[in-house]
């Protein structure tokens, strides 16, 4: 690596100039990059950051020439120059030519955001990993699957002799990522492109992930582009930061220059964004205390969720008071969906109560309900789901999608019906002239307003709010979180929020219920438990979340909780896909 | 695995009683049985077949016995000794005839299976592979052309063109100098080329849509991330789309098999008898008009038998290609 003769000046890697990269649409031209530059020096990390639909993944795709069809590089020039001192213009090559199909995979690798659908459900690992080697390499099939076990093994996988034929859904997520990483890797390639490697993962997964990639960059020497959207993660790896908004290049510089003296507004916003989850948020602070004394609203005893052999909730109790956000935070697995699910009674618990206060005083128990009374209910205990594009049907306009709670219950038709509608949407910052649209027509931001708007139609008392701000954008998460803040106290609702963002919990809640493996480890004030928890596994998993400061880059404080029990954890596969 | 079969063998056994039986039932329901049938087909040629007659023939056939009797008489042949009982109308053993017909629909069903999927998959990948162009929009065009198109129509005018324009012999699977005589090299080149035409009215309208299938698959499969993440490594074009988009987009494919199999008996009625082609859907319409019971109750049976292994041996298959299927 070092035996290039410090002569002439060197040539960056990857030098991108005014990279122009369109998608011809019926309305006209889209230009998903524009007039992009930038460089990669060898061996070191930029970070190209942004929001959705900021042209950062189509700018790792322009790079190998594999953009999603119609999309096109209309002009500029990607210079590749390798250490024997060839250089080529990636933008020159056609998609399909051998040249460029040499430089994919040997010069330049990438691994993406889905590392189960990334992989073919239907060839096995090893095949994967081998047929880049046998392509590139020009190995036997011996040479290769011997090379494809070592390369496993240096991704960290155990048993890699056993591993290489199993399936990429026979690993767990951060299995299948290593894998991933490991097939990139094959052929030693002087960059590797990772696009959002991490956004799937759990906050622990991701820190050995990033671990694992910091290591083989280093010794390997090759440089990495990689792509996120997490300013923490930008904070903790980067060497030099491309913010892009829009398709342009907003601010671009190293990273200490970026995070300590930010020049664009919009760079100052996505840093100030993640800077204010590390504190409560100002309307929550304003607020007056809670009345701790009031009876509780709602109060799990003991409740137990098996399905088969799998404890998904185990010995479960907490309580939730009126008005009070209550936010149950875990990684995935542990638990926190099914506890949302079981609380609105989706399932039948196995064992266990669900004691419910209903207006008039009186005390249900939502583990036995049935029929009418079960229905009655569930009126007042709503959910807003995650995934702000699969939970509204796009055969209904956004009339029907927020009517039909009233319609369905009987409670308005017609012209009162639309009334409501339109008040709804209102109360949720939306335009009521845009109810006779499909949901299609909306970004996911109003997408989610309007499952808040269908959440709040039959005024419940209690919202299950499932991850309701994990698909979106940081600059819309706020405005979502804050939405909810304020229909919290015009409505006097009571919240369950579930996330896997400390962050999020942090900003919004109240108290705070940790889960792991089905089991409450820990509950406790917000503010205590997101900054001083007790539990030895609330500790880990704050000390896996990427600090957003460049000069805390100290990986040594992170540790992964291990539980002290002699329960042994299953082999290759623990089910810790995310959603 | 092992045990999944053997569970699912032991299944068809009440499954085949249970359908035989019906279909017995079935058979039987229509007032009258086949000498009645047999009587008044005599009668419209004039002649007059007195009761005693009638009475004996009935006798002969054991028509006179409770259906019970009749079914377990049968099934117990059937079980005993392999006799499916005797045709009333053709006086044969009905698994002579049945084998006999059995053979050539094979042919021919294998025949238009292979030219078929020979046709539409590629067709199929390509059309999906450069959707929009103007090969996908005559691809299209043709396979609306194929559904749309009846096939009695479609053989009725190639027999037409086939009989007038180039003077062949048209209508059945063998010329007349062949028809009953016993297999050679020249009886096979003789079936050879009759075969095509057939083949081909089979295969234009199964073709049509089986491109529209694959073509919706292969759409389907084609932005998944694997496809981009074997792109990134620089495979070819075209050997990562044979080895990813395609492996997945053909496997739906093989659940078809559990009807491709009893089709072969009972499907392209019209088509066999346009044609005059000597296959087994023929003769199970003219058995089933004839009441002719043990002919009909065969042919009900193996379609079954055929359903039932169908499914079986495309369950095994999916599980054999598909890792997911297998393994969780």
């Amino acid at each position: 690596m070092s035996d290039i003769v410090p002569m002439t000046p060197r040539k960056p890697l990857l030098d991108v100039r005014n990279l122009v990269t369109q998608f011809p649409l019926r309305t006209g031209i889209f230009k998903a990059v524009d007039n992009l530059s930038f460089t990669i020096e060898a061996g070191k990390t930029l970070c190209v950051v942004g929001e959705s639909g900021s042209g950062k993944s189509v700018t790792a795709r322009s790079i190998l020439q594999i953009i999603d069809s119609p999309g096109e590089i209309a002009s500029g020039s990607i210079m590749l120059n390798t250490a024997d001192g060839l250089s080529v213009d990636l933008a020159k090559l056609h998609p399909r030519s051998k040249a460029i199909r040499n430089i994919r995979g040997r010069d330049i690798a990438m691994i993406f955001q889905e590392p189960m659908s990334s992989l073919s459900p239907v060839h096995t690992v090893g095949d994967q990993i081998t047929e880049v080697l046998r392509l590139h390499m020009k190995m036997t099939k011996a040479e290769a699957r011997n090379e494809a076990i070592s390369l496993l093994r240096q991704v960290e996988i155990p048993n890699p002799e056993q591993a290489i034929d199993r399936y990429a859904f026979q690993y767990s997520g951060g299995m299948r990522q290593r894998a991933m990483i490991a097939m990139a890797l094959a052929c030693r390639p002087k960059l590797l492109i990772a696009d959002e490697p991490t956004t799937a993962l759990d906050v622990t997964t991701q820190a050995e992930i990033l671990d694992l990639i910091a290591r083989l960059q280093k010794s390997f020497g090759m440089a990495v582009l990689f792509i996120t959207h997490d300013m923490g993660v930008v904070a903790q790896i980067a060497d030099d930061v491309l913010v892009m908004h829009h398709g342009v290049a907003k601010e671009y510089g190293p990273v200490e220059q970026i995070f300590h003296a930010p020049q664009d507004p919009y760079t100052r916003m996505l840093i100030g964004s993640v800077l204010k989850l590390e504190q409560k948020a100002e309307i929550r602070l304003a607020r007056p205390p809670l009345d701790t004394s009031a009876k509780p609203i709602l109060e799990v005893r003991n409740l137990s969720q098996h399905f088969g052999t799998l404890k998904a909730l185990d010995d479960v109790s907490i309580s939730l008071l009126p008005g009070e956000t209550l936010g149950i935070v875990g990684e995935s697995g542990s638990g926190k969906t099914t506890m949302g699910r079981a609380i609105m009674r989706l399932y039948d618990p196995t064992a266990g109560e669900m004691l419910y206060r209903k207006a008039d005083g009186s005390v249900v128990d939502l583990a036995r309900l049935e029929g009418a009374a079960l229905k009655e209910a569930r009126r007042e205990l709503r959910m807003v789901f995650q995934d702000p594009f699969g939970s509204l049907n796009p055969r209904m306009t956004v009339a029907q999608v927020i009517g039909e709670p009233l319609l369905v219950n009987g409670i308005a038709r017609g012209k009162e019906l639309d009334e409501r509608v339109c008040h709804l949407m209102e109360q949720v910052g939306l335009d009521p002239r845009g109810r006779e649209r499909y949901p299609h027509a909306f970004s996911g931001g109003q997408r989610q307003r309007i499952g808040i708007a269908r959440a709040i139609t039959l005024k419940p008392r209690i919202i299950v709010a499932d991850e309701a701000t994990s698909a979106l954008d940081v600059s819309v998460r706020f405005q979502v979180l804050d939405l909810l803040m304020k229909l919290q106290d015009e409505l006097q609702l009571a919240y369950i929020f579930i996330s896997h963002d400390i962050g999020v919990i942090r900003y919004m809640c109240d108290r705070v219920g940790v889960m792991y493996r089905g089991k409450l480890v820990e509950v406790g004030e917000a503010e205590k438990v997101c900054n001083a928890p007790d539990h030895p596994y609330t500790q880990a998993l704050l000390s896996a979340i990427p600090r957003p400061d460049p000069r805390d880059r100290d990986r040594s404080r992170r540790f992964r909780y291990t539980e002290p029990a002699t329960i042994s954890s299953s082999p290759i596969k623990n089910g810790s896909s995310a959603r | 695995m092992l045990k999944f079969i053997a569970k699912r063998l032991l299944w068809m056994i009440p499954s085949l009683f249970a359908v035989s039986f019906l279909a017995f039932v079935l058979i039987q329901l229509p007032p009258g049985d086949y000498v009645t049938t047999y009587i008044a087909t005599l009668a419209a040629s004039n002649e007059i077949v007195d009761q005693n007659t009638a009475a004996s023939l009935r006798e002969r056939f054991g028509l006179g016995d409770p259906l019970m009797i009749q079914y377990f008489k049968w099934i117990w042949g059937i079980l005993s000794r392999g006799d499916f009982g005797i045709s009333f109308e053709w006086q044969q053993p009905v698994s002579g005839l049945i084998w006999e017909r059995m053979a050539l629909t094979l042919v021919l069903a294998v025949a238009s299976l292979i030219a078929t999927w020979a046709i539409a998959l590629p067709i199929g990948v390509y059309s999906a592979v450069r959707k929009y162009s103007i090969g996908d929009y005559m691809f299209t065009a043709f396979s609306f052309f194929g559904l749309s198109v009846p096939s009695f129509l479609l053989a009725l005018v190639l027999m037409y063109v086939a009989a007038v324009q180039f003077g062949q012999n048209v209508g059945g699977l063998f010329s007349p100098e062949y028809e009953t005589a016993s297999w050679s090299i020249a009886k096979m080149f003789d079936l050879m080329t009759h075969l095509w035409l057939p083949v081909i009215i089979l295969a234009v309208s199964s073709t049509a849509s089986l491109i529209r299938v694959m073509r919706a698959n292969m759409l389907d499969e084609l932005p998944k991330p694997y496809v981009t993440t074997a792109r990134a490594k620089g495979l070819s074009e075209f050997r990562l789309l044979i080895k990813y988009p395609m492996r997945i987009a053909l496997n739906p494919f093989i659940s078809t098999i559990a009807w491709l199999l009893p089709n072969l008996i009972s499907g392209s009625v019209v088509v066999a008898i346009v044609l005059n082609l000597p296959t087994a859907a023929p003769l199970l319409l003219q058995a089933l008009m004839a009441q002719d019971m043990y002919l009909a109750g065969a042919f009900v049976l193996l379609i079954c038998a055929l359903t039932l292994i169908g499914s079986l041996i495309s369950d095994i298959l999916l599980a054999l290609v598909d890792p997911r299927i297998r393994l969780e």
